[in-house]
């Protein structure tokens, strides 16, 4: 958290000023974002929540630095994104792809602390601690590929959290898992937040997702990208799957967030 | 079934044709008066008196130093310029036409060349043998590097790898199958022009050893030579696929996943 503290509190992690990306294809220019402004505030969980094709992964690039928006300003931290800064993780849907099929488990988590000079002890306990938070203390000698599916993205999880990052960022880290999985994934992702605390944007299409887990959910509208609402989460937590989901709030929320995704 | 048995029985799919193939020439030839095909007892008993006890050593000592020679070559200069071209856009796109252009021009036909410039000693084998070895190796390279997936490539700027670690611990071993398959062709390739390149031109090798057979009648000198070759080849490759496997192991674990899922 060395980029928190000098920072104000006040300053939100993530800054979006009319944010508009555009491609150039061959049937012209197409508007991915076109006019995108939202902050994210320090130890929020935000979902971004949208229709496909409404712009949700242009929109995660933009925010991880993997992509300069073409007009408009994306901050972190108070610094525009130029690059990948070291303060945000990434994990991207597709494990599969993601992780690397010719390192061990342990290896893939070490890879990102040994980019940043960590020492050999160090690390070595770094990578032991974020294996045991996402629940995989003994897979670290296994290789991704011999793991089943929900417990690769936990190894996504755990590389992306291992060098303590401010920012977390999740490109629909669950849509490729089974049902069950998926509800042991998000009850995971809000404990890990909660001992990590670290700021979470978690992009989705799963509307029930995104209200069981968000303080706040930014919902985009069909393409071209636009903000149609923001949507505060008041929800009590903790929150538990059974419990939160049959309350009559979460039903309310759920309604009024699929009313703004279907028709617009 | 216990598992000495079922090695015992992996074992015997494999080498039963082989035995069959080669009892059937033993009999066949056994009684063979022909000049051309003698009967495999005979070459057999050439084989050891020339190649295992006797002067033909050397020719076998020096085609391996030619093969090892070249291939070393070829297979760096392959990974070494396939990584370059596939780093620098505008050197790739000016030469890749003639790339390929080299890539399909058969290399037998640089060989009189290759005399006139080098001679006829070590040194034109070697660089016939590493120029026609370099390109599948150098276009695998270049292919595997450029279609690496483009997730992995998001994860390793996510990550924050610099450009050294980027290219050395993600792009390469993501391409590395595909390198791997371009090393073997090179293989072929060389084993290939190691013996082409010692029989037009050529005072040593085994190459130069089965023409001079075949231009003296010595029939049972010519077959012994060809299968020696037939050894090298085999061997050559039993040794790239004890390689292959260990380097690429996870590979072979993914896609066995992979296939079962």
């Amino acid at each position: 958290m060395s980029a928190g503290t000098r920072e104000q509190t006040a300053t939100p992690v993530v800054s979006l000023r009319n944010v508009r990306k555009e491609y150039a294809g061959a049937a012209g220019r197409r508007v991915a974002l076109a006019d995108i402004t939202f902050d994210v505030s320090r130890g929020e969980f935000l979902c971004v929540v949208g229709p496909s094709g409404a712009g949700k992964t242009t929109l995660l690039r933009c925010l991880a630095g993997l992509m300069p928006p073409t007009s408009g300003e994306a901050l972190f931290e108070g610094a525009p994104l130029r690059s990948v800064p070291e303060g945000i993780g990434v994990v991207f849907q597709d494990y599969g792809r993601s992780l690397f099929p010719w390192l061990t488990v342990a290896r893939n988590v070490d890879l990102p602390l040994r980019v940043r000079g960590m020492g050999r002890a160090a690390r070595a306990a770094r990578v032991a601690e974020v294996l045991a938070s996402v629940g995989l203390a003994d897979a670290g000698r296994q290789y991704p590929w011999q793991l089943s599916g929900g417990m690769q993205q936990r190894v996504a999880i755990a590389r992306a959290l291992a060098y303590r990052p401010d920012l977390l960022l999740m490109d629909e880290p669950f849509a490729s898992v089974d049902a069950q999985t998926r509800f042991e994934l998000e009850d995971l992702i809000l404990r890990v937040r909660e001992s990590f605390g670290v700021t979470v944007v978690f992009v989705t299409h799963d509307i029930d997702e995104a209200v069981y887990l968000a303080d706040r959910i930014v919902v985009l509208s069909r393409s071209p990208g636009v903000v149609s609402e923001i949507v505060d989460i008041t929800l009590p937590r903790p929150r538990d799957q059974i419990a939160t989901k049959g309350e009559e709030a979460f039903a309310r929320y759920r309604e009024h967030l699929l009313g703004l995704v279907m028709t617009r | 079934m216990p598992r000495y048995l079922r090695l015992a029985g992996r074992a015997l799919t494999r080498v039963w044709l082989f035995a069959a193939l080669f009892a059937a020439w033993w009999v066949w030839s056994a009684g063979s008066k022909s000049l051309y095909f003698p009967p495999l007892s005979s070459i057999l008993r050439t084989l050891w008196t020339q190649w295992v006890t006797g002067p033909a050593r050397a020719e076998l000592s020096s085609s391996l130093e030619h093969l090892l020679a070249g291939y070393v070559i070829a297979a760096l200069a392959g990974v070494g310029f396939g990584a370059l071209l596939w780093s620098l856009r505008y050197a790739r796109e000016a030469t890749s036409p003639y790339l390929y252009f080299l890539y399909v021009l058969p290399s037998p036909v640089l060989v009189p060349a290759a005399m006139s410039l080098f001679g006829i000693g070590f040194t034109m084998k070697v660089v016939i043998i590493a120029f026609a070895a370099v390109w599948p190796t150098l276009l695998n390279t270049l292919d595997g590097m450029r279609g690496v997936d483009s997730v992995k490539l998001d994860t390793s700027r996510a990550l924050g790898l610099s450009r050294t670690r980027h290219v050395f611990e993600v792009v390469l071993p993501a391409a590395l199958p595909q390198i791997v398959a371009g090393l073997r062709n090179s293989l072929q390739v060389a084993i290939i022009l190691m013996v082409v390149s010692e029989w037009v031109a050529s005072t040593d090798g085994i190459g130069y050893f089965i023409v001079t057979a075949q231009e003296s009648f010595d029939y049972l000198g010519m077959w012994s030579g060809i299968i020696v070759l037939a050894v090298i080849g085999t061997v050559a490759n039993l040794l790239f696929v004890a390689v292959e496997n260990r380097v690429l192991h996870w590979h072979y674990g993914a896609r066995a996943v992979e296939g079962a899922r």
